[in-house]
């Protein structure tokens, strides 16, 4: 597999999403809105409270499950424009032709994948540092120390936004093969949230707190999905498949 | 320079294509005439490497289209363009180019001097930039073609190139066709448009489900009609008519007052035919050659194997 290939179709990918606004928009407005909404509400919450026992205690908490929505953005950002370039390219019948260049069919679906996965992957991480450092420069006197960087944010950005995100543009290269219509597409896509707002909400109640260990337990898991996503994934991104029985 | 022998492909229980056995050579232009669902799309993906053969055996400049080494060295040397254009409608008509001619390893400067060529053949040049979203159907189907040429590929596939263009913008794609032939490109060309066959094509291929017949035009045309000489006079008489016979070895079919009569060589036998029908006392009003168009070869095929 060459990875040159798969960085062409990515780029063209990606060219596409620039010129496609409703998509460009709607992979900017959460990270922005996760990024510098959520610590403009802390400080807005949190004004007069410097120095309290409740601050000490609470606020990282508050601050690890703002966190989390960065995976959750991550499980549901990619569906947009994964099920755009794949049902695009099938309503546009332009799947044909690039299957007829010297291009191998894992060759396509890893630059379908890039596409799919740079955008909101550099829109989150981009997200995460304004985040981490307004939270910093707002919550500082409130603390006593600067929050981040710290292993649990790490975990999140480095390790279960990538794997969230990969879940899920195997997701829709998946749903694609099955439906006609992108916007069926993106909406089946982005009931992979599911089994992360579970977690988000068994941390809440503090089931599953958000800690260092139980984040990576949750990369494995995702880690052993994605590897079983792929391999359908693959099978389903076949090249007679596609021309024959894709609908 | 294109080979299929017993090639066959099944959907299922469904044959969509059966036995089909014939060569195209190099340089030439060979054109699939069929209905719709004949399998002349089949047979295309078939050879372009896009679906796996049922049975039988296609090769492309000597490489197995089976064999997955080979099929991305076919997939090199071939140009294809789809009956459905699928160009990339947010991108303009450069950068859809571009995206193709870096996907066969093209530098930059091969790049912009191959889609400059293309672009300004097929007088696209000054909109180059504008998405191809914006574009008339005549115009994507030109983009269409200028991508599968814009890496210089040595065998051309074409399927229904002119399909749902009005006169003019088939014509600018016909032309530019012959403008490829000329350079020599080999060119397979689905189609239902019996005039663009004999236009383009040196040989075609009559098929439905398998082939039925493979030939030039002006073959197809004798195989299925043989030569034939309308001789229309005042009054058919027996004499003329055993004047006439003496003179072919072709049956001779009396209709009214034209005979239809079956000859080897036209330009050779009808002046002695008319000679001698003028010395049986026969008073020749005309004598035309009877010429089948390809529409009837066609038909006349296709109706046969219903």
């Amino acid at each position: 597999m060459r990875l040159s290939q798969a960085w062409i179709i990515a780029s063209k990918d990606i060219d596409i999403f620039r010129k496609k606004k409703s998509i460009f928009y709607s992979v900017i407005i959460f990270p922005l809105f996760v990024s510098v909404g959520l610590p403009m509400l802390i400080y807005v919450l949190s004004a007069g409270s410097a120095g309290t026992a409740d601050v000490q205690s609470g606020l990282p908490v508050v601050i690890d499950a703002f966190a989390f929505f960065f995976i959750i953005g991550a499980s549901t950002l990619p569906t947009a424009i994964a099920s755009y370039t794949i049902v695009g390219e099938k309503q546009e019948q332009s799947l044909e032709p690039l299957l007829a260049t010297p291009t191998i069919d894992s060759e396509i679906l890893l630059g379908k994948c890039i596409g799919a996965l740079l955008p909101p992957l550099v829109a989150i991480w981009i997200g995460g540092v304004i985040f981490m450092g307004l939270i910093d420069a707002f919550t500082f006197r409130l603390l006593g120390y600067p929050y981040f960087p710290n292993p649990v944010m790490a975990v999140i950005m480095l390790l279960l936004v990538p794997l969230a995100a990969i879940t899920a543009v195997e997701a829709s290269v998946i749903i694609s093969a099955r439906v006609s219509d992108v916007r069926t597409a993106q909406q089946l896509g982005s009931l992979i949230v599911i089994p992360f707002a579970l977690v988000y909400v068994l941390g809440e109640i503090n089931v599953f707190p958000l800690t260092v260990l139980h984040l990576l337990i949750i990369a494995l898991i995702i880690l052993v999905a994605d590897r079983a996503l792929f391999s359908l994934a693959v099978s389903t991104f076949r090249r007679e498949e596609i021309l024959t029985r894709w609908k | 320079m294109i080979d299929a022998v017993n090639l066959t492909k099944k959907f299922g229980d469904v044959t969509a294509v059966d036995d089909l056995t014939f060569h195209v050579h190099e340089g030439e232009v060979f054109g699939f005439l069929g209905p719709n669902g004949a399998g002349k799309t089949t047979t295309v993906r078939m050879l372009c490497c896009l679906i796996a053969k049922t049975s039988g055996e296609a090769r492309i400049a000597g490489y197995d289209t089976a064999n997955d080494a080979d099929s991305l060295k076919i997939r090199k040397i071939i140009g294809f363009m789809p009956e459905n254009v699928g160009l990339y409608g947010e991108l303009s008509a450069y950068r859809n180019l571009d995206f193709y001619a870096r996907l066969y390893d093209r530098t930059e400067q091969q790049r912009k001097e191959s889609i400059e060529r293309l672009l300004r053949l097929l007088g696209l040049w000054e909109k180059k930039d504008l998405p191809v979203g914006t574009f008339s159907k005549g115009m994507k189907q030109k983009v269409a073609i200028a991508r599968a040429l814009v890496h210089d590929p040595e065998i051309l596939f074409l399927d229904e190139p002119t399909a749902n263009l009005d006169p003019e913008a088939a014509k600018t794609v016909r032309d530019f066709i012959l403008e490829q032939k000329k350079e020599k490109k080999t060119i397979f060309l689905n189609t239902h448009n019996l005039d663009e066959a004999q236009k383009l094509c040196d040989r075609i291929g009559i098929l439905k489900t398998h082939l039925l017949r493979t030939g030039t035009p002006e073959e197809l045309k004798e195989s299925l009609w043989g030569n034939k000489t309308v001789i229309q006079l005042d009054e058919v008489t027996d004499r003329i008519v055993a004047a006439a016979k003496q003179h072919t070895s072709g049956k001779v079919v009396v209709d009214g007052h034209r005979m239809v009569i079956e000859v080897i060589n036209a330009e050779k036998d009808n002046p002695d035919l008319v000679g001698a029908i003028i010395a049986a006392g026969g008073r020749i009003q005309f004598v035309e050659g009877l010429n089948p168009t390809l529409e009837d070869v066609y038909l006349k095929t296709v109706r046969e194997e219903q």
